[in-house]
């Protein structure tokens, strides 16, 4: 299995009115080819922030990047774009309220060079599961799982081989949460993609993901496979808390 | 929904309010149409379109409503009071009938508004989200600059500046353009720094788009809402400032029918002639309020806050 992405040592540090703060310490791991990889913990442990400065969306103070064995310079380009998209954790947020499903799914496309539009959009609908006739609606006339498979198909408009889910879920009801996990499943076996999933939820990152790091403070304080999980194996006691609690809200 | 039993127009409406358009012509149609529906329920706002419609009506039809000519002078006819027959709402000191006068004015105000909205927004626009967008010294630069202007009172600056230039109307409003463009700059500089971290601009930096294109593309949609309706209520205070040029002439030079000149010359005999100064006052009043009310409608259906998400 080649590396897909490489994480070595990351540091990110935020500076905020001459105050720093270190929202990733020293992070490690490797993802592979065709793997779908979670990142747990609690909301402020790192986690999104880690695949926010894989996009370049968060300041990178120490250590590398490597996408493909390739380490990463501060600037992200067209290349990257084709190679890496991500998906975000609001979908009221992430689609631009005045512009059509058409508009928001063909605009990589138009800053890409690639043509068929008409053909390419539709399909990606499809694929989606949503109906070619959503393709001139707009973002508030859709429901909030819907919008979430829009920004799914979006980003996967360029084809790229790495999608960076960022608690993909956590906005959306229950069962729509499921669905829109299971569509997701789907996408990755049909395309061969690799995933990197944030979530807080160790029953959703246990659905999705082969092996898995536990995130708190800024570091990753273990690394587990789903087979611990299920046979309730972890040395922190930080993986024991998370445990618990993703019990007993109902798994 | 749709079959032979709808009226023409009923089918219009359906088009546009079809859940499903098929191009992004309906599409924006449609959206728009949901608009003028949320904006014609209020009823001051239609007050404002009317006038605001009377007034463009007005200057396209101006030698045909107005029944003389606003240059001819009759000095045996001045002064004379309003309801005089022929002469509804009087003559001015030189015999001129006051309201062509006004019809004819109406042609000078609209061009100054015109001008003026489709220049100083868009620099402002440009300004704004430019420094929005980039934050850091590009920010810094610019809104210093913008401070510069803001700074002196906006009628001062005006009138510096056609005095430098020299009075006339096309100085006057590029005196009124340039002093008017950093209130724009500021809201559209605020409304860009909400969207700027926004997921779904995130979204499109990582499918590798230019600054060019999102800003243009992206942040200014955002941004428009909120600069029309401050354009809509400027446009009473820009009538005022080309108004207040040519009561002080440094605006249009007499003869030409401006109002603020009309009044500035009926200034001398408001005690004993009232309504040589009062009447193109009141049109000046009416304009003002008719774009204040257009501006507070518009609020009401533009803002993005209030819209549903």
């Amino acid at each position: 299995m080649t590396a897909m992405i490489e994480i070595d040592g990351l540091d990110v540090t935020f500076r905020v009115k001459g105050h720093e703060v270190q929202a990733v310490k020293g992070a490690r791991f490797t993802v592979g080819e065709g793997e779908s990889y979670g990142l747990v913990g609690e909301s402020g442990s790192g986690k999104s922030t880690i695949l926010r400065a894989i996009c370049g969306l968060a300041p990178v103070t120490g250590g590398t990047i490597r996408i493909e064995g390739r380490p990463l310079g501060p600037r992200r380009d067209k290349a990257f774009a084709s190679k890496v998209q991500m998906v975000f954790q609001d979908p009221y947020a992430s689609l631009h309220p005045r512009h059509t499903l058409d508009r928001i799914l063909s605009e990589p496309l138009a800053i890409h060079g690639i043509g068929e539009h008409d053909r390419r959009v539709v399909a990606a609908l499809e694929s989606v599961g949503l109906p070619a006739s959503f393709r001139f609606r707009y973002p508030h006339q859709l429901s909030g799982g819907q919008r979430q498979r829009v920004a799914i198909a979006r980003a996967l408009m360029l084809e790229p081989e790495i999608l960076l889910l960022d608690e993909p879920t956590s906005a959306l009801d229950a069962s729509v949460q499921a669905e829109v996990l299971n569509l997701l499943w789907d996408l990755r076996e049909e395309r061969g993609l690799t995933y990197l999933m944030v979530s807080h939820d160790l029953a959703v990152v246990d659905h999705m993901c082969d092996r898995m790091a536990v995130m708190e403070a800024g570091r990753i304080v273990e690394t587990l496979e789903r087979p611990d999980l299920l046979a309730g194996r972890f040395r922190h006691p930080y993986t024991r808390k998370l445990f618990e609690a993703s019990l007993a809200a109902g798994g | 929904m749709s079959g032979p039993f709808l009226t023409p127009l009923g089918r219009l409406s359906a088009w546009l309010t079809d859940p499903n358009p098929s191009s992004r012509l309906q599409a924006r149609l449609g959206q728009a149409w949901l608009t003028w529906l949320r904006f014609s329920r209020n009823p001051l706002a239609m007050i404002g379109l009317g006038i605001i419609l009377a007034l463009v009506l007005m200057a396209l039809f101006a030698p045909l409503l107005a029944p003389h000519d606003p240059l001819e002078q009759d000095l045996t006819r001045r002064l004379l009071p309003p309801l005089t027959p022929g002469h509804w709402l009087g003559t001015d000191e030189f015999g001129r009938d006051i309201l062509s006068r006004i019809v004819h004015g109406s042609r000078i105000t609209l061009t100054i508004v015109a001008l003026v909205a489709v220049t100083a927004p868009v620099f402002g626009l440009l300004v704004g989200t430019v420094s929005g967008y980039f934050g850091g010294w590009v920010d810094a630069v610019l809104m210093r600059l913008t401070d510069i202007f803001l700074a002196f009172p906006r009628l001062i600056l005006a009138l510096a500046l056609v005095a430098a230039l020299g009075p006339g109307i096309e100085n006057a409003i590029l005196a009124i353009a340039l002093t008017a463009w950093p209130p724009y700059a500021r809201v559209a500089r605020a409304e860009t720094l909400t969207v700027r971290s926004a997921d779904y601009i995130a979204a499109i930096r990582l499918a590798g788009a230019s600054h060019g294109r999102i800003i243009l593309g992206h942040v200014t949609p955002m941004c428009l809402p909120s600069v029309i309706i401050r354009v809509t209520l400027d446009m009473a205070g820009v009538i005022l400032t080309a108004a207040g040029l040519g009561f002080l002439g440094l605006g249009a030079q007499p003869p030409l029918p401006e109002w603020g000149l009309m009044i500035s010359s009926g200034r001398k005999f408001l005690f004993d002639q009232w309504w040589v100064a009062t009447m193109p006052g009141l049109a000046i009043f009416i304009v003002s309020l008719g774009f204040n009310l257009l501006g507070d409608g518009l609020r009401d259906v533009l803002d993005p806050r209030s819209t549903s998400r």
